[in-house]
């Protein structure tokens, strides 16, 4: 089953393509990295396959459903930006509790307390967000796209932030999932994204410049191909 | 979970976050109570002159004390990125705007059940006896004020000027709900009956329906980048 079907998808913000016609399908299950320079739309491509942005032409289904369609297909999506999505005003635990409640999760609390250990913050559960750290913050912040178990996952850049012991974390967090949800990722770093994820594409200026499945363990090869495809040197 | 569950936890999150920072009533109570000072330097209002001033004076400063308020509603959800996550709950977007607006609504009047009695004792307006109108206007002036008001708070978050653009955009719009709310008021203070201040209050009421019902309609266009 396919879980994401893109089809000629263009984004402009007034004068500027973000988008421009990206074509892209990953099945329920796949680990999909996006490798792409600053500014190449991937940020804008996750969101507008989260519903967050409105396409100015093309398609996305989710699952065979049109997500604009039906607000409860956003149950099935979890989310981690380059924002936090936390209030800083709540503690940790209240964040992802309220975050919980408004899914519908039931049991909310034990959900939240599994989650608080396995991010490695139930110490700091009662604290209030405001008083994290980047990195903690940000493991919260995986946590919380986590709350309500989401068969598909939308990761832009999720390691930015993270010192090695939350970085492990994440990575250990993401492999054990492999398999068992859609996983589409971003990230500069080619090496963490190859390690993660069975299928990779290249972004460039809003286009899919290259998508492979085989040959993914070679990591110089797809530096080259990604140093091509972004026309810089390797 | 149901509509009324979900605003009312949209709400709570509100209200905890403001109990523990305590950023909008502060600025918006501090504010009031010292305009009501100035109003009572600069008008000095005789006894007579008071109960004709009075409603002016409580309107004008309703009306700017709501627009701090309402600049600060949606830089919580702003800064963070969390209109955004607010936007990927499996609800109608709208009711985002349902329970900002009651946040909202409930500052205001917490404000207003402060600044009332104060700027009665300023002037020297005794209000007890005509209590009962004086909230019903009240009431519906500020749900009035803020369903408007919390439509363009989202809508001028996003911008650099947003302290500037909120009461720029407001305040003509609103313009029917102070003169409205004066002229009320102004009545009962006279000691009008109710049937002499119904015609304001059934502006109010058109008012407060077409705008909730306007911004609960647009409120998920007026979220989208």
């Amino acid at each position: 089953m396919r879980a994401i079907e893109v089809e000629g998808l263009t984004k402009a913000f007034g004068p500027i393509h973000a988008l421009r016609g990206v074509t892209l399908a990953v099945d329920a299950g796949d680990a999909l990295v996006i490798f792409g320079p600053n500014g190449a739309g991937k940020t804008t491509l996750l969101k507008t396959i989260a519903t967050l942005i409105r396409p100015t032409g093309g398609s996305v289904r989710l699952f065979g459903i049109d997500p604009r369609a039906d607000v409860r297909l956003r149950a099935q999506i979890g989310v981690v930006s380059h924002q936090s999505y936390l209030y800083p005003g709540l503690t940790g635990a209240e964040n992802l509790l309220f975050a919980a409640r408004l899914y519908g999760v039931s049991r909310p609390a034990e959900r939240v307390a599994r989650l608080l250990e396995t991010v490695g913050l139930t110490a700091r559960a009662p604290d209030l967000v405001r008083t994290y750290s980047r990195g903690m913050a940000q493991r919260l912040s995986i946590a919380r796209s986590l709350v309500h178990d989401p068969p598909l996952l939308l990761l832009d850049e999720p390691y930015t932030g993270l010192d090695r012991q939350a970085a492990g974390v994440l990575t250990g967090l993401l492999t054990a999932m492999r398999g068992t949800r859609t996983i589409v990722l971003t990230t500069h770093s080619i090496e963490q994204g190859l390690a993660l994820c069975d299928r990779m594409a290249i972004l460039v200026d809003g286009l899919i410049a290259y998508e492979a499945e085989d040959g993914l363990q070679d990591l110089h090869a797809v530096e080259r191909i990604y140093a091509e495809c972004v026309g810089v040197p390797a | 979970m149901s509509a009324v569950g979900t605003v009312g936890q949209l709400l709570w999150k509100d209200l905890v976050v403001e109990w523990r920072g305590r950023e909008i009533l502060t600025a918006m109570l501090v504010f009031s109570m010292l305009v009501a000072v100035v109003f009572n330097f600069a008008f000095s209002p005789s006894p007579a002159d008071a109960p004709r001033l009075l409603p002016g004076m409580l309107w004008v400063t309703l009306a700017f004390a709501s627009t701090l308020g309402l600049s600060r509603s949606f830089v919580l959800e702003h800064d963070h990125g969390a209109i955004e996550a607010l936007r990927l709950f499996p609800f109608d977007p709208s009711l985002i705007y349902a329970g900002k607006l009651l946040a909202n609504l409930l500052y205001l009047l917490a404000v207003e059940i402060l600044l009332l009695p104060a700027l009665a004792a300023i002037a020297g307006v005794p209000l007890l006896a005509s209590a009962g109108p004086l909230a019903v206007i009240l009431v519906l002036g500020s749900i009035g004020l803020v369903a408007v008001g919390t439509i363009f708070s989202a809508m001028s978050v996003n911008t650099r000027i947003r302290e500037v653009l909120l009461p720029v955009l407001l305040f003509p719009l609103a313009a029917p709900v102070l003169i409205s709310g004066v002229r009320a008021m102004l009545s009962v203070l006279a000691g009008a009956s109710w049937g002499a201040i119904l015609p304001g209050l059934r502006i109010l009421i058109a008012f407060d329906v077409v705008f909730l019902v306007v911004g609960y309609v647009i409120f998920e266009f007026v979220l989208e980048e």
